[in-house]
């Protein structure tokens, strides 16, 4: 076990972190701001996907593919709001739940009826598609650098429009107190749809991104989805800050624990059941951790109405 | 005018009771005509509409009687499930399930297999619940839905139960004086333990723990005043609650022969509240309605088109939206706690 091995790992925790991250953010801020819980999120994620896959292969250009990937979920997100979410904000989080759950059920099935049953890939362009020397030590995938250079610059800029921008002072006044807000001559209506197309936006950002790396198909944005919510309640729900860290150390006892506990184990037991039981455990190491920061504070790291 | 509430509301009452009626009759009714028209596909699908309102009713006592939105029942119906597959695969295997010092071998006997199916959720629902009932709201829903995905990984990673590919049951589980591989009988025992699920479930809402479990829903810090702490009240709603889905899993797997992580799979959680609440939230036999809809649909919209699920969800959708209260809510009037 080599330190070579190790910062190659933490680097792919980081990676993982971050594309958590880009869920959690719009889910921890449309729940922030408007009290609603969207299980469709994965879908947008996967909308995002789709876009910047189809997009891509139809120009030959990646970038092309990212933008819309972008743009379109934000588009896509805007219309599901107007359509169907708004209609839920002063529904208890039952309605929600199960609504959001009809949308999962309708984007899956529409996005394959449009793309049939067969993932899409997406090939990068050759600027991306290289590796980096990492301070002479070891060689790192350009592409997974750029995607935590990414996050991380995605962490800064929402920082900054939520503390230091017009909109932002808003969205907060919307956390604090909605009725206020609309009283003082802001359109509601408006913010909310914003804040959820906003959410939306980085959500298929982050599929886009992630499209590089596996195979782009229907069902591919939940797992990420329950993620991004154990991300959440590790981080307080509402908290961009709770968000960030809550995903990086998701991303990184996820990542590592798939290397190192079977390593681990394999000091005490044989090799064949400590590939198991190492197996096993590390799959579960990130509910554990959950369950552990739950015990020890029941509202999350940094809960915004503790 | 308070006389002419009191009316409605009797008739409404009186509605429900008919509309219970006359669903047992159907339930047992429409099996038997199946039977006696030697039509098995339908006796099949009655008895999977049955015990899918099983897991229902179990779910219906968290999150209608006790308001908590379990997003992770398919935990509990998975485990249920994996209880009778793992039994079963040890009994046809011949190998011991556990030799730490003694040996505790597989088993084929059903009555065994439904008492540890609902052991085992219960214990699982005891750890998830202790955790989970710290919170509220939310991320009550969030880490149920997270504790339901773990288990599900955790029996993924397992390759001596199949992994990701399940576990088949090769032989139905046994039963003494019955045979229970005859579809008409399991239907019946199926039957039954929907009725005892059902009555279990009505005892309890009409107990003094009922009420109390009802008045944790609706105002905490009421039930704490008068001295009940809320806590250990939901806590044991929740756990009979994950016993009865438990009980229900290892139903269903016998039934199709087959365990897998499809069982324990998220997708399981949310079908199961689609149960309740296409039934009706908090109704007695809410799940039962909204099994039997939810089977028929997803039947005949399959046979209408590959994309059912598409359908489904603006169904869903509208439900949701436009017919609060489900179909229970339509027929019967809105529930009289709601």
């Amino acid at each position: 076990m080599s330190l070579t091995l190790i910062l190659e790992q933490v680097l792919n925790g980081l990676q993982l972190g971050v594309m958590l991250f880009l869920m959690a953010a719009g889910l921890t801020l449309v729940f922030g701001v408007m009290g609603l819980i969207n299980l469709a999120h994965g879908s947008l994620f996967m909308i995002g996907a789709f876009l910047c896959a189809s997009v891509a292969g139809w120009s030959g250009s990646f970038w092309l593919g990212l933008l819309a990937g972008f743009v379109g979920a934000a588009f896509a997100g805007a219309i599901i709001e107007v359509v169907v979410i708004r209609r839920l904000y002063d529904r208890d989080h039952l309605d929600q739940v199960l609504a959001t759950f009809a949308l999962i059920l309708i984007f899956s099935e529409g996005t394959r009826y449009l793309f049939g049953p067969r993932p899409l890939y997406l090939d990068l362009p050759e600027s991306l598609n290289g590796s980096l020397s990492i301070f002479g030590w070891f060689e790192y995938p350009v592409y997974r650098l750029g995607i935590i250079v990414v996050g991380i610059a995605m962490a800064v800029g929402l920082y900054l429009l939520i503390s230091k921008t017009r909109i932002g002072m808003q969205i907060r006044a919307g956390e604090a107190d909605r009725e206020m807000i609309s009283a003082l001559g802001v359109d509601i209506r408006f913010l909310y749809t914003l804040v959820f197309a906003l959410g939306a936006a980085i959500a298929g950002l982050a599929g886009a991104l992630v499209g590089a790396l596996q195979s782009v198909q229907v069902g591919m944005g939940e797992p990420v989805l329950i993620l991004a919510f154990v991300v959440i309640v590790i981080g307080g729900i509402g908290s961009i800050k709770g968000a960030l860290i809550g995903a990086i150390l998701v991303g990184l006892v996820d990542t590592l624990g798939r290397v190192f506990l079977p390593k681990l184990f394999s000091l005490v037991l044989d090799p064949s059941t400590a590939t198991t039981v190492g197996a096993s455990l590390s799959s579960v190491a990130i509910y554990l951790l959950m369950a552990a920061i739950l015990l020890w504070r029941p509202k999350g790291l940094f809960a915004l109405h503790a | 005018m308070p006389s002419e509430a009191v009316l409605t509301r009797k008739a409404l009452v009186t509605r429900e009771r008919l509309m219970n009626g006359a669903l047992v009759c159907l339930l047992i009714l429409v099996p038997l005509w199946a039977h006696l028209n030697d039509e098995p596909y339908y006796l099949g699908l009655a008895t999977q509409v049955v015990i899918l309102a099983l897991a229902g009713v179990g779910l219906n006592l968290a999150l209608g009687t006790g308001g908590m939105i379990s997003f992770g029942h398919a935990a509990f119906f998975g485990l249920g499930g994996y209880v009778a597959g793992v039994a079963a695969y040890h009994a046809f295997d011949g190998t011991p399930f556990l030799s730490l010092g003694i040996e505790i071998p597989g088993t084929n006997s059903l009555p065994v297999i439904w008492l540890l199916s609902i052991a085992v959720a219960g214990v699982v629902a005891l750890v998830i619940g202790c955790m989970s009932l710290r919170t509220t709201g939310v991320y009550f829903i969030m880490i149920t839905l997270a504790f339901a995905q773990m288990i599900y990984y955790l029996a993924v990673s397992l390759p001596t139960y199949g992994g990701e590919d399940g576990l088949p049951i090769y032989l139905r589980n046994e039963l003494p004086f019955f045979d229970s591989s005859d579809p008409l009988v399991f239907f019946g025992l199926s039957l039954t333990f929907l009725l005892c699920a059902l009555l279990l479930v009505h005892r309890l809402t009409g107990s003094r723990f009922g009420a109390a479990l009802q008045v944790a829903r609706m105002n905490e810090t009421r039930l704490a005043t008068v001295g009940i702490p809320p806590f250990p009240i939901r806590l044991t709603g929740f756990v009979v609650s994950g016993m009865i889905t438990g009980l229900a899993g290892a139903l269903y797997a016998d039934l199709n022969g087959f365990v897998g992580p499809s069982m324990l799979a998220w997708q399981r959680s949310g079908e199961i509240m689609i149960f309740v609440i296409l039934g009706g939230v908090g109704r007695l036999f809410g799940p039962v309605v909204g099994a039997a809809v939810f089977v028929l649909l997803e039947t005949w919209l399959g046979e209408q088109t590959h994309h059912w699920q598409f359908f489904l969800g603006l169904i869903l959708l509208a439900v949701v939206l436009f017919a609060r209260g489900g179909v229970m809510g339509l027929i019967a009037g809105r529930a009289r706690h709601v």
